[in-house]
């Protein structure tokens, strides 16, 4: 009864393994063809894999060249195929007066940067999350249609749920009775994470959630509207604290107002640490076969990789939950009425 | 460090993007899907509140028939009670009625009794007074031959009057 079992699960491993040498070997390979005899670069891998692309790697063998959007004063718009970039050697070569450095486009003759409004591998994962983001929804809203007064069914019953969960756990403790009005937002911030996260976690996928310019701009959006919905007792918590002393509040109101900007800084960091740090980890144990160039650290760390992999699955579902309490909490505090003053 | 470097292309589509998605599924999907999930539960809590309704007012029905049940009882005692003083006073009432007419029967009787008996023993003393006149009578006719004889006899006659 032991051994079928066993071996089912090494032949599991040895999958893992396969699977991720593969990808690896690939990686390996352009390091070997680009620049001769060069060493394992652990760091550099595990970086291009966190970072924004030009292009989407899959393998050595299967590049997905992305459309490049730029805008400069000079040269107006320009769409191309990032994959004018790249010679047949991989090597990076100027194209039509624009030159690829670092995943920054300049200007060849002036060397100033440009508007790069390019379909990058992020920006295409992000069409993919929002793609897949509408269609569960949306089916979701039309099985709600059409079992009314019945029972929930298919991805309606699995989504509902946690539908329920962020209403009636982060949502509506947080902000109180006013919660129905950011409903939407939350639901949107939520699973737009969530999915994030998840698809993240596939491999040869782009780190969308784990992207600084991503967790911003949601921190942002979450900051504007704290802001916008503050009503007199949050501003005026903010600029002349309550219940203290008059010479106090001078000393309060500096801290207060960094406090403003310091909520949606934390929600960032938070969301891209927890992400990026993951993938990092992830990327190192994998790495440290090929530093090592042995079988048996291959074994072993994939085995890592599998249980970090698992612990990632958590880590995408907290840091969803994370940030969508947050950002309730901080609407909360907005949007409270005081009525003990 | 670029890792650390927002880009400011996928800013604008992360923007974009994200905006877009969130007003689609906020008209498309989580209106209707929000809106679903508290008409479902509202008409939930009131088939709950209706069924507590029920309860209670099968409740209060079976309240209202033990009290009516009770009520019953009592007035069926309070009935029987007073059914059962009635029968005891009349039956009260009568025999002290009876004993009324047999003691006022009775009391006729002897008051008849003593009224007859008062007329016998008149009779009787007036024909006592009779025959005693008509036995001195044949007495002194037959006896007031002598003198002395009558002085005895009259004498006789005092001493007796006397003692009456």
């Amino acid at each position: 009864m032991k051994k079928p079992f066993f071996a089912k699960k090494s032949a599991f491993f040895t999958l893992i393994l396969i699977v991720f040498s593969g990808i690896f070997s690939s990686v390996l390979a352009s390091d070997e063809t680009g620049h001769e005899a060069e060493p394992f670069n652990a760091s550099e891998v595990i970086l291009h894999h966190v970072m924004d692309d030009h292009q989407w790697h899959f393998a050595d063998w299967f590049v997905l060249p992305l459309p490049v959007i730029v805008y400069s004063s000079e040269k107006g718009l320009d769409i191309f195929s990032s994959g004018r970039f790249y010679d047949e050697h991989h090597n990076t070569i100027e194209y039509n007066g624009y030159k690829l450095d670092h995943n920054h486009i300049y200007l060849a003759d002036s060397g100033k940067a440009v508007l790069d409004l390019s379909i990058t591998k992020n920006v295409a994962m992000l069409f993919i999350n929002a793609a897949l983001l509408l269609f569960v929804f949306l089916s979701v809203a039309k099985g709600f249609k059409k079992n009314q007064g019945k029972a929930p069914a298919g991805l309606q019953s699995f989504f509902e749920p946690i539908i329920l969960f962020v209403r009636d756990e982060i949502v509506k403790p947080n902000i109180g009775h006013h919660y129905e009005r950011f409903m939407p937002y939350m639901l949107t911030l939520f699973f737009f994470i969530l999915f994030g996260n998840l698809l993240g976690l596939l491999p040869g996928a782009g780190n969308l959630t784990g992207n600084i310019a991503v967790t911003m701009t949601l921190a942002v959006l979450t900051f504007l509207i704290t802001n916008f919905n503050g009503n007199k007792s949050y501003w005026g918590h903010v600029f002349w604290t309550p219940g203290v002393p008059h010479w106090l509040r001078v000393v309060i109101l500096p801290v207060e107002v960094v406090g403003l900007f310091t909520k949606p800084f934390s929600l960032m960091i938070r969301l891209f640490v927890a992400i990026t740090a993951g993938h990092i980890v992830i990327l190192g144990i994998i790495c440290l076969t090929f530093i090592f160039s042995s079988v048996a650290v291959g074994i072993g760390a994939s085995l890592i990789s599998l249980f970090i992999n698992l612990i990632e699955l958590l880590v995408a579902g907290i840091q969803a939950y994370v940030f969508t309490m947050f950002s309730s909490l901080y609407i909360g505090m907005a949007v409270e009425e005081h009525d003990h003053h | 460090m670029d890792l650390l470097l927002p880009g400011e292309g996928l800013i604008i589509w992360q923007a974009v993007v994200f905006l877009g998605l969130f007003f689609l599924l906020a008209r498309f999907a989580w209106k209707p899907i929000l809106s679903s999930l508290k008409e479902r539960e509202q008409s939930i809590q009131q088939a709950l509140d209706s069924a507590e309704q029920a309860k209670k007012e099968m409740a209060n029905l079976k309240a209202d028939n033990e009290k009516l049940l009770r009520e019953a009882r009592e007035e069926r005692d309070k009935i029987l009670k007073e059914a059962r003083e009635a029968a005891n006073r009349l039956h009260d009432q009568a025999q002290a009625d009876a004993k009324k007419t047999s003691d006022k029967i009775i009391e006729d009787a002897r008051a008849v009794i003593q009224t007859e008996k008062n007329a016998a023993l008149r009779d009787v003393k007036a024909q006592v007074a009779a025959f005693s006149l008509e036995v001195a009578e044949k007495l002194i006719r037959k006896n007031l031959a002598d003198d002395k004889a009558q002085k005895d006899l009259a004498e006789t006659y005092i001493k007796e009057l006397k003692l009456n």
